[in-house]
């Protein structure tokens, strides 16, 4: 393994390298550094009273039950959410790939609308259909005899009712991208796996998840990071209420920086999820199966 | 809406066509429904200074502190600018606000006082004026008079016993259809209104650590948990509250605390048979003449420090400061003016409903005038939630609020500090 490092190309390379360092690594070695300061309101108006403070601002973090909450928050939207929204993509792939043939190309593109929409508008429309009132949610309840429910402003409900206008709204991105990983089985195993005498459940079982292995860990990484970074859903639609049942890291993150302007913690905060980020993906990486990477 | 919008947009463009090279521009920032109602005065303003046009730029309320933060970090603030009454020490603390004593010395229309103490007040920081209050806001009693007077109460509670006896009499008669009083579990700001007319100074040592276990909060907050205690008040955050309009008018409850919003939205929302049934009543007294205290709220107009065009924007200060554009600007946003003169207008004088607005505006006090307020509130609002929920004794809960207090609180005393000892 020999690498060229001619002067020409690292010439080539270099407005990349350039953008990389100035928009990205200066960016991420400066917030480290704050996240080392009591950075807040004081110190945006006379600079002299910014204090290094070491570790402080994370140990105060281990402490503070928000945190705590944040990341129970945000795991539960992960673990449920997450696969939830995979499985639901997967049985949405296998139906627009096996049966419905001629309307394929229909339902990709209707199950793939909700994720080209903007967030922030699909939040405030599904903020409708939840209203207590009048959205359309507790009508259809209603026709079937069950008494009005609270969606966003239960502290029971309103997490659920986050997961499930996540995975609405994300599914059909993964869809797409399991739909490119069945394209590419060759249709030989199937035939060779009929020849065997091979059900469709056991082709399911034996053919395509294992054929999709390498997709499902992209789509498994990509989920973990998106879900982890759970922000516009509750910022839109609960502003991390009702009592901090939806407040997510990234909410909590954006509260201390951007409403307390306490950017020395809310640097810690963003650290501590890059830490969780990588280490969720190391793990994820680590259980990938091997026989079908290799 | 977007009728009003465009309509808007229009005005600003043949105001902008109109300015001449020479004019001064002021850039002016106003907050939510003030940015909207606010354009007929800055035209009659244009009108009477030719030399100074006025850029009215309107940021709804639900963006405007973070807004106002970045646009002072990033250098692209306004010359005037409207500021809730509660943001102005964080601002002062920016060293972004320019102090107006001396202006207001010099200026024939604010030097004759003519303010709400307590609002006033609530702008004065450290000796020193920092903002003009444009409007005011504070919270009292709503309440359905109908249903008062059918538990056998004839008038509005002037004491707090008054009070308590007139909530019993009202959940007797109204058994398990609603409760006597509404009161969000989560919400600070009674229990802070209830605790300062005992006279507690929720902070002490200049404001250094809390002081929410004397006596006098501890009094406060024992009274306020027994209106949920005794099932006057109904278990329930501000979330849940689905409708609050359509619950006053079902009866669900019979009082409830609110401020001068409530007025044109119960005008607007109540059925037309309710329209004489409620009323609204300054705060009870603990013991003293009442009325009992309540907070001072609402918003100032302040000027950018080291701005180059603060005469001209103080000019309009001094303008939207008249009791005439007071009122006038009252009947186009339906805020409350700061002025009390302007209070003799038919408008404000001959509304009852205002009235009690107009006594309890004499007994309003600022919570405490430091930048870390709002969180202080947030923590409040959580030893709240937590007490009347029963997940804490009074006790444990308020232990727990002094020590998360006097954390926020300790780049504050260390500030204090080094400017003690230099």
């Amino acid at each position: 393994m020999s690498v060229n490092r001619s002067p020409l190309a690292i010439g080539f390379a270099a407005p990349a390298l350039a953008l990389i360092a100035v928009f990205f690594a200066l960016p991420v070695a400066a917030s480290l550094l704050l996240s080392l300061t009591d950075f807040d309101i004081y110190a945006i108006g006379d600079p002299t009273t910014l204090r290094f403070v070491g570790l402080a601002n994370y140990a105060h973090l281990l402490r503070d039950p928000l945190f705590w909450k944040a990341l129970a928050n945000t795991t539960t939207f992960v673990a449920v959410g997450g696969p939830l929204s995979i499985a639901v993509s997967l049985a949405a792939a296998l139906a627009v790939h096996a049966r419905l043939t001629r309307f394929r190309s229909v339902f990709r593109t209707v199950f793939f609308l909700p994720v080209v929409t903007t967030l922030v508008a699909v939040a405030v429309v599904w903020r409708v259909l939840y209203h207590p009132r009048v959205g359309v949610l507790n009508g259809a309840l209603a026709a079937l005899g069950i008494p009005p429910l609270d969606w966003l402003g239960d502290a029971r409900l309103a997490m659920p009712a986050l997961i499930l206008m996540a995975v609405w709204k994300s599914f059909g991105f993964n869809m797409v991208i399991f739909l490119a990983g069945l394209q590419a089985i060759p249709e030989r195993l199937y035939e060779a796996a009929r020849i065997d005498g091979a059900g469709a459940a056991a082709q399911l079982r034996h053919v395509t998840l294992p054929a999709l292995a390498p997709t499902l860990l992209f789509v498994a990484i990509s989920t973990g990071i998106g879900s982890f970074q759970l922000f516009a859903e509750p910022y839109v639609m609960t502003a991390g209420g009702p009592s901090n049942r939806t407040l997510s890291i990234v909410l909590l993150m954006y509260r201390e920086g951007f409403r307390w302007w306490n950017m020395g913690y809310a640097a810690a905060v963003a650290f501590v999820l890059f830490a969780i980020l990588l280490a969720v993906t190391a793990l994820l990486w680590r259980l990938r199966p091997r026989e079908a990477g290799a | 809406m977007i009728a009003r919008a465009l309509g808007c947009c229009a005005a600003l463009v043949l105001i902008a066509c109109g300015a001449r090279r020479s004019d001064t521009v002021v850039e002016f920032w106003a907050l939510g429904g003030e940015g909207e109602a606010v354009p007929p005065l800055v035209a009659e303003f244009e009108r009477r200074e030719p030399g100074i046009h006025v850029r009215v730029q309107q940021i709804p309320w639900s963006a405007a502190h973070e807004k106002l933060l970045t646009a002072y970090v990033g250098d692209a603030m306004p010359d005037v600018f409207q500021l809730g009454s509660t943001w102005i020490p964080e601002f002062v603390a920016l060293g972004a606000l320019d102090p107006l004593d001396a202006r207001i010395a010099a200026s024939p229309e604010l030097a004759r006082g003519d303010f709400f103490p307590g609002i006033l007040d609530a702008n004065n920081i450290d000796g020193r004026i920092w903002g003009v209050p444009w409007y005011v806001d504070t919270r009292l009693l709503f309440y359905r008079r109908d249903l008062l007077a059918a538990a056998g109460v004839a008038d509005a509670p002037r004491t707090w016993d008054a009070w308590l006896d007139a909530l019993e009499r009202v959940q007797r008669a109204r058994g398990s259809s609603g409760y006597a009083i509404l009161l969000p579990m989560n919400e600070w700001e009674v229990p802070v209104a209830l605790a300062m007319e005992r006279g507690a100074g929720l902070l002490r040592d200049g404001d250094r650590y809390g002081d929410f276990r004397a006596p006098a909060f501890r009094e406060a907050f024992a009274f306020y948990l027994e209106l949920f205690g005794r099932g006057l008040a109904p278990r329930t955050g501000a979330a849940q509250i689905a409708n609050l309009y359509q619950d006053f008018a079902s009866g669900f409850f019979t009082f409830y605390v609110s401020g001068p919003w409530s007025l044109g939205e119960l005008a607007r929302r109540l059925p037309g048979a309710l329209a004489d049934a409620w009323a609204t009543a300054p705060m009870p007294s603990a013991g003293g003449p009442p009325p009992g205290v309540s907070l001072a709220g609402g918003a100032s107009l302040a000027l950018l420090r080291g701005s180059p065009r603060a005469a001209a924007a103080w000019r309009l200060v001094e303008f939207l400061s008249e009791p005439r554009q007071q009122i006038a600007f009252y009947r186009l946003s339906g805020d409350l003016p700061a002025r009390p003169s302007a209070w003799r207008d038919a408008a404000l004088a001959g509304d009852p409903r205002a009235q009690a607005f107009r006594e309890q505006l004499e007994n309003v006090r600022a919570t405490p005038k430091i930048p870390e307020w709002e969180r202080i509130a947030e923590a409040l609002s959580r030893a709240c939630e937590a007490a009347i929920r029963g997940e804490a004794v009074p006790a444990a809960a308020l232990a727990r609020l002094d020590a998360d207090v006097d954390a926020l609180l300790a780049k504050r005393r260390w500030l204090l500090e080094r400017s003690a000892s230099p």
